[in-house]
């Protein structure tokens, strides 16, 4: 076992791909010899040479498109967007090239591209720098959206999005960068499918449902609860899109209530999706209705009152305890 | 890229040792006097910066994109604004905005976080900073193109004609919306002058990542006039932007100036450029420094003396006190007031976010 933080894992992740997968190649902007604006691609154009460690011109939807390209003649392009906010630009592409061309061509062209993008608040920084955009890419038929919250998971499932051959978004969690975890980088493969969730607490009481920076605040918050006698389960969902229903099902057919946590903001957010898969299938288990922990409906505020803003432990101890006298 | 020379692609009125040269089609018609009110704005705009990034280093502003080294393409340029012009920043026209009187402590609001973008003291054609990339260049066209509607382009007094300005750097060059605002600017003859500081740099990557010609020159394709000036030397960089902004006003259309300059700090607090350039570089700029060679000349004119630069300095020391007591007294922000400032009219839904909001936020100071 090793031990890494969260950006250090991606790290040694992105190394054993470009090793094992020679069409594997990392593009962005400020990725080479800065090594990325969060130190995650730090070294690796030293080590691969600048063929497969890419600085590319300053243009997110350029990039994207130019990687469309890539992955349709076969190669397996990484590309990182340098902050959440900045991925608009992409958006076109995204939506209308990168999810759809299998559909287009019943199968004949795939691309395994990876969309690496660091995202969420909690850092103090200025506009556009700590944004939630998982639920437009969630809603959008032919992406996959995964999102890592240990160093394990980082190291882990960013060589199984890259191995994918369908496109990923890899959202990381850029307030846990600096988490550290152990990493058994000996090991030959991944454990777990990158679908599929965790139960990272067994619980009785409540579950808590929560994925990327929101996973380490439900497990603190568990923890809280428990020197109060409440046992909350709580699952990372690790996948966004396709989500793993059946482990959150099977979940709160146990614990007969829900709290879903997420730093994005509430409408049309993931929470409204798993409420509702909820509710379709274990509306007789629940004891209370499916409750939603998130950001408010507001383009993300100045960092002097993001606190307030994002979800913490004291308001999902507050919603568990809506939920267990609900 | 080898590095531009004086000369008809190069407009220098006075180089780095502070000595002033010839252009053909250019010249500085200002006074001496003029020139030492100039300097005061430089001065000024590098203490700005400088108060800044200390009050980032001690963690009183969240980040501060520098200014550093690129005053003269600011102060310049800015200098050269008349009443119905619009001005169309990035995030880094500190001493643009400080030309246009806004007060720094405003700008630090955004930095600090106790902000966004809504400075009192920001009059109304100066737009506000804008943090994606390149994307303002598109708003300024559109500003141009409500200004050819107002009737303020193409007046018989130019006193009654405006342009508006936009600034973005060599990185924005290779955003979609950059070329975009080039072709609607091109396509609507539309009264815009793009400013684009090349200050060599776009984080890590040299501007070579984006073009692989000089950045003016890529105006032709587009079918209007570019021009490179020596970011560096006010002199050159207001007579140009003048030039360029009275081609627009009088309705000619576009105009893309080109300020070569350099980023002698770091992108932001958050990027430590020993990573990717080296000392020799930074020296070499260092020598090109647009506050020194002003200063030498105005010396040696006789313009200005010792009495007045002791004089500036302690202006430059009382601003940056207001700056240091300004930022720390900045009032401090509540979430609940930012729930009316989504929408003209806020939805029902959204108010009673924040009465909830507001009502676990009271539960704290009841007893339990």
């Amino acid at each position: 076992m090793t031990t890494l933080t969260v950006a250090k894992a991606l790290n040694a992740g992105l190394r054993r791909a470009l090793a094992a997968e020679p069409k594997a190649l990392l593009y962005g902007e400020d990725i080479g010899k800065l090594g990325g604006v969060f130190r995650v691609t730090e070294g690796l154009q030293a080590e691969f040479g600048p063929d497969r460690v890419v600085d590319s011109p300053l243009a997110e939807s350029g990039l994207l498109g130019t990687a469309v390209g890539l992955a349709a003649r076969g190669y397996r392009p990484v590309v990182e967007i340098q902050f959440d906010g900045f991925v608009y630009p992409a958006f076109d592409q995204l939506v209308s090239q990168v999810s759809r061309l299998r559909f287009r061509t019943a199968g004949r062209i795939s691309l395994p591209l990876v969309l690496r993008i660091p995202y969420g608040g909690g850092i103090g920084a200025i506009e556009h720098h700590s944004e939630s955009p998982e639920a437009y890419f969630a809603h959008t038929p032919g992406l996959k959206v995964v999102t890592c919250a240990t160093p394990e998971d980082a190291y882990w499932m960013i060589q199984q999005a890259i191995a994918d051959d369908d496109p990923v978004v890899f959202l990381e969690p850029k307030r846990r960068y600096h988490d550290k975890g152990e990493v058994d980088i000996e090991q030959q493969s991944a454990s777990t499918s990158l679908y599929s969730a965790r139960i990272v607490k067994p619980g009785s009481h409540a579950t808590l449902i929560a994925y990327g920076p929101m996973v380490r605040t439900c497990v603190e918050a568990a923890l809280v609860a428990a020197d109060e006698g409440i046992d909350l389960e709580v699952i990372d969902l690790r996948s966004l899109s396709p989500l793993d229903e059946a482990t959150i099902i099977a979940s709160v057919k146990r614990t007969g209530r829900a709290v879903v946590v997420h730093e994005a903001v509430r409408t049309l957010g993931m929470g409204a999706e798993i409420a509702a898969r909820i509710q379709e299938h274990c509306l007789y288990d629940l004891e209370a209705p499916v409750l939603r922990v998130t950001g408010y409906d507001l383009p993300y505020p100045p960092s002097r009152v993001e606190e307030g803003y994002l979800p913490d432990l004291d308001r999902i101890l507050d919603a568990v305890d809506r939920s267990l006298n609900g | 890229m080898t590095e531009p020379q004086a000369g008809p692609d190069f407009v220098q009125l006075l180089d780095p040792q502070g000595n002033r040269v010839e252009n053909s089609d250019f010249s500085y018609s200002g006074s001496d006097s003029d020139l030492a009110d100039a300097l005061r704005d430089l001065v000024l705009t590098r203490r700005i910066d400088s108060e800044a990034t200390a009050l980032q280093r001690k963690g009183e502003l969240g980040l501060w994109p520098p200014s550093l080294g690129q005053e003269a393409a600011q102060v310049g340029s800015a200098r050269a604004f008349s009443k119905h012009d619009i001005i169309v920043p990035s995030y880094r026209e500190h001493g643009v905005a400080w030309c246009v009187g806004i007060d720094p402590v405003d700008m630090l609001s955004t930095f600090r976080g106790t902000g966004m973008t809504d400075w009192a003291s920001r009059p109304d054609n100066f737009h506000p900073y804008s943090f994606v990339i390149g994307t303002q260049t598109l708003h300024a066209v559109g500003m141009a193109m409500a200004q050819q509607r107002d009737g303020v382009v193409g007046n018989q007094n130019p006193e009654d004609s405006g342009a508006t300005i936009v600034y973005f750097g060599d990185g924005a060059t290779s955003q979609g919306d950059v070329n975009e605002a080039f072709i609607f600017a091109a396509s609507f003859a539309a009264p815009v002058v793009f400013f684009c500081q090349n200050n060599q740099y776009a984080i890590s990557e040299p501007t070579t990542v984006q073009s692989r010609i000089p950045i003016y020159r890529r105006a032709a394709g587009f079918g209007f006039p570019g021009i490179r000036v020596d970011g560096n030397d006010l002199l050159a960089v207001q007579v140009v932007t003048d030039w360029a902004m009275d081609y627009a006003r009088k309705g000619n259309g576009p105009v893309l100036i080109e300020a070569y300059t350099f980023r002698m700090g770091a992108h932001t607090t958050s990027d430590d450029p020993t990573k990717y350039r080296n000392d020799t570089e930074l020296e070499a700029w260092q020598a090109k420094d647009p506050i020194e060679r002003l200063r030498t000349y105005l010396l040696r004119v006789g313009a200005i003396d010792q009495t007045w630069l002791d004089a500036l300095a302690v202006e430059s020391d009382q601003l940056a006190e207001r700056l240091r007591t300004g930022c720390v007294n900045l009032p401090e922000p509540r979430l609940a007031d930012y729930f009316e400032q989504v929408y003209a009219e806020t939805p029902e839904a959204l108010l009673d976010q924040r009465d909830q909001h507001l009502a676990y936020e009271a539960s704290f100071l009841e007893p339990r």
